[in-house]
């Protein structure tokens, strides 16, 4: 009989990352049938395509061995799901490509695959879009506008790289009122009107150019946190955090900021926070870093809501977060089981598990002595190289 | 007669090709990605350039018998400032919207690091005529560099090519590719795209190796 000698963890859960991702795509699964429902057609089209040119990218960066994985781990699906859902539902399918294959190819690929990239691919390609094509992303449609289901949004169908044709128009003939294609956050910015909270909560009054139900994503949200596919901490710190700075500054001066719950329920601060914060790659994986990237996420997100130029800033804050996750988890390494005494006492400098500064990297630190350089006998000359 | 002609072609195809400084040796990276905008911004500033590096290299190799090895680069820039100056007169001369449109980057030509190197690296150490031959090449190889840059950033981001539309009404432009991110976007797509020729060409090298 042989003995195996392995190190932790030594139980292992039947989990892989497939089926991770796979549970994550199902609980999305309401989400995009409720944006269906509200957009019809042009939403339907646009998850699809969107979806379907990452799946195409991957498999196509998978295939030539530029990138590592499978394309069957689901999480190229993940990203184009996401990536549909965030973007607006008339956006020119053809952009929509594009914005596809940017998030896999330069948020994926580039840095080596699956668990390797230090963005959130679908915001990788959300951002690539939004410089490339501003006024597309912010041309928002009403939703549950009439025959949404046998008629698409005109500029979906635009001709590849081709301008699309002008929705305004196309709204004008639909004789619906109050309707500006504006999205709460940009009515709020530019023309002072606020919408209520239980409107934005439910998405489901009037035409609101408004994404999912916020009270939806937060269902299969704690689905998620509840079979621990996703870590409740995170969306947890950037409610709290731009809840929290809002209320503040309502408190302040109430006539030039919005409610805290206009905050959190406007825009794509739910989804966000729910699916694309929460990235296992690149979030931070200890406990007191996630409450630190939630918390920065979400001052961000209020931040540049309230003082830029931008309506939105839930997408540059989770950029900004993942950017920032590398520091936050080495400024938040958890005390190992039977040091804190040590390090209450001053004797170790910081509680990592690992050296600050690692043989390979510093020797100053452990004092050692260089080894005296050696230079090879027989090493070639330059003339020999050259020639 | 055919051995020094032979030399001389190596030498004028090492800066477009071999040692192109923009694909591969990466450098002059400030003009490359400032004024790649268009492709004629990306063509001037090539061809001022290059100027600049022929006429400063001919110069730098013919006192470089007389010239004090602890000032050379000081004299190095005062000979290629002459030059810069020139061009930049040239420039304004001849069209206004062009020296607008490249801005400070002639007079940066100076500090471009293609040309002071070039002049430390071989005009110091060889005749005039093999240290223009060198000198026309690397410029050669900055200009289709710049070109390639312009040219692209501008079909995607303005749907033309030096003014021309290229794709009629209605083009939808890329906008990231005229601002700063797109230079780089797109230098990034040529490098790629250089390495993946470097790389299949040693692969063939390795293949044609073993089966003989």
């Amino acid at each position: 009989m042989s003995i195996e000698i392995r190190s932790a963890p030594h139980i292992k859960a039947p989990r892989s990352v497939e089926m991770i991702m796979r549970h994550v795509v199902w609980s999305l699964m309401p989400i995009c049938a409720f944006y269906i429902y509200q957009y019809g057609l042009s939403a339907f089209a646009s998850l699809v395509v969107v979806t379907g040119s990452c799946l195409l990218t991957e498999r196509w960066f998978t295939k030539t061995g530029t990138q590592s994985g499978d394309i069957s781990d689901y999480s190229a699906v993940i990203t184009g799901l996401l990536l549909a859902l965030s973007l607006p539902p008339g956006f020119p399918l053809w952009m929509g490509a594009v914005a596809g294959f940017v998030a896999i190819a330069l948020g994926k690929a580039l840095f080596g695959g699956i668990g390797f990239n230090v963005f959130n691919p679908a915001l990788v390609g959300r951002a690539f879009v939004q410089a490339a094509f501003p006024q597309a992303i912010a041309t928002y449609t009403p939703s549950f506008l009439p025959g949404r289901f046998h008629e698409m949004v005109p500029s979906s169908m635009a001709v590849p790289f081709m301008q699309p044709a002008d929705v305004l128009e196309w709204l004008k003939l639909k004789q619906l009122d109050a309707l500006a294609g504006a999205t709460p956050l940009a009515k709020w910015k530019f023309e002072g009107v606020l919408a209520g909270a239980e409107e934005l909560v439910t998405s489901l009054s009037g035409h609101m150019a408004v994404g999912p139900s916020p009270a939806l994503i937060l269902v299969c949200g704690i689905y998620l946190a509840m079979r621990r596919f996703m870590d409740w901490r995170i969306p947890a710190a950037i409610l709290g955090s731009a809840g929290l700075t809002a209320w503040i500054l309502f408190a302040i001066s109430p006539e030039r900021f919005p409610n805290p719950f206009f905050m959190l329920f406007s825009g794509g601060l739910i989804l966000g926070a729910v699916y694309m914060a929460t990235d296992m790659a690149t979030s931070p994986v200890t406990p007191k870093g996630m409450w630190v990237y939630g918390a920065f996420i979400g001052l961000m997100t209020v931040v540049i809501r309230y003082y830029s130029g931008l309506p939105e800033g839930v997408m540059y804050a989770i950029l900004l977060g993942n950017a920032a996750t590398p520091l936050i988890e080495r400024i938040t390494q958890p005390t190992p089981f039977g040091k804190s005494a040590l390090a209450r006492l001053g004797q170790v400098k910081r509680g990592a598990s690992y050296p600050l500064h690692p043989g390979y990297i510093s020797r100053e630190d452990a004092g050692a002595v260089t080894p005296k350089k050696r230079f090879l006998p027989n090493k070639p000359k330059r003339e020999d190289r050259e020639s | 007669m055919s051995q020094p002609t032979a030399k001389t072609w190596d030498e004028f195809m090492e800066g477009v090709w071999r040692q192109n400084p923009v694909f591969v040796m990466v450098l002059g990276m400030c003009p490359a990605l400032a004024v790649t905008v268009s492709a004629i911004n990306a063509l001037s500033m090539g061809v001022a350039t290059t100027f600049v590096l022929i006429c400063s290299c001919a110069l730098v190799s013919m006192t470089r018998r007389f010239t004090p090895k602890e000032v050379r680069i000081a004299v190095y820039i005062v000979i290629i400032a002459t030059f810069v100056t020139a061009v930049d007169y040239a420039i304004q001369a001849i069209s206004l919207a062009l020296y607008d449109a490249l801005g400070a980057f002639i007079q940066l030509i100076v500090v471009n690091c293609i040309i002071l190197g070039r002049a430390e690296a071989h005009a110091a150490k060889n005749p005039p005529l093999p240290a223009m031959i060198n000198a026309a090449g690397m410029g050669l190889g900055f200009t289709i560099g710049l070109f390639a840059l312009g040219s692209v950033r501008e079909i995607f981001g303005a749907g033309a090519l030096f003014g021309v539309p290229l794709f009629g009404e209605g083009f939808q432009p890329w906008v990231v590719m005229v601002l700063p991110p797109g230079g780089f976007f797109v230098l990034g797509c040529w490098l790629l795209l250089f390495a993946a020729i470097e790389r299949r060409k040693q692969r063939k090298l390795v293949e044609v190796t073993e089966n003989v």
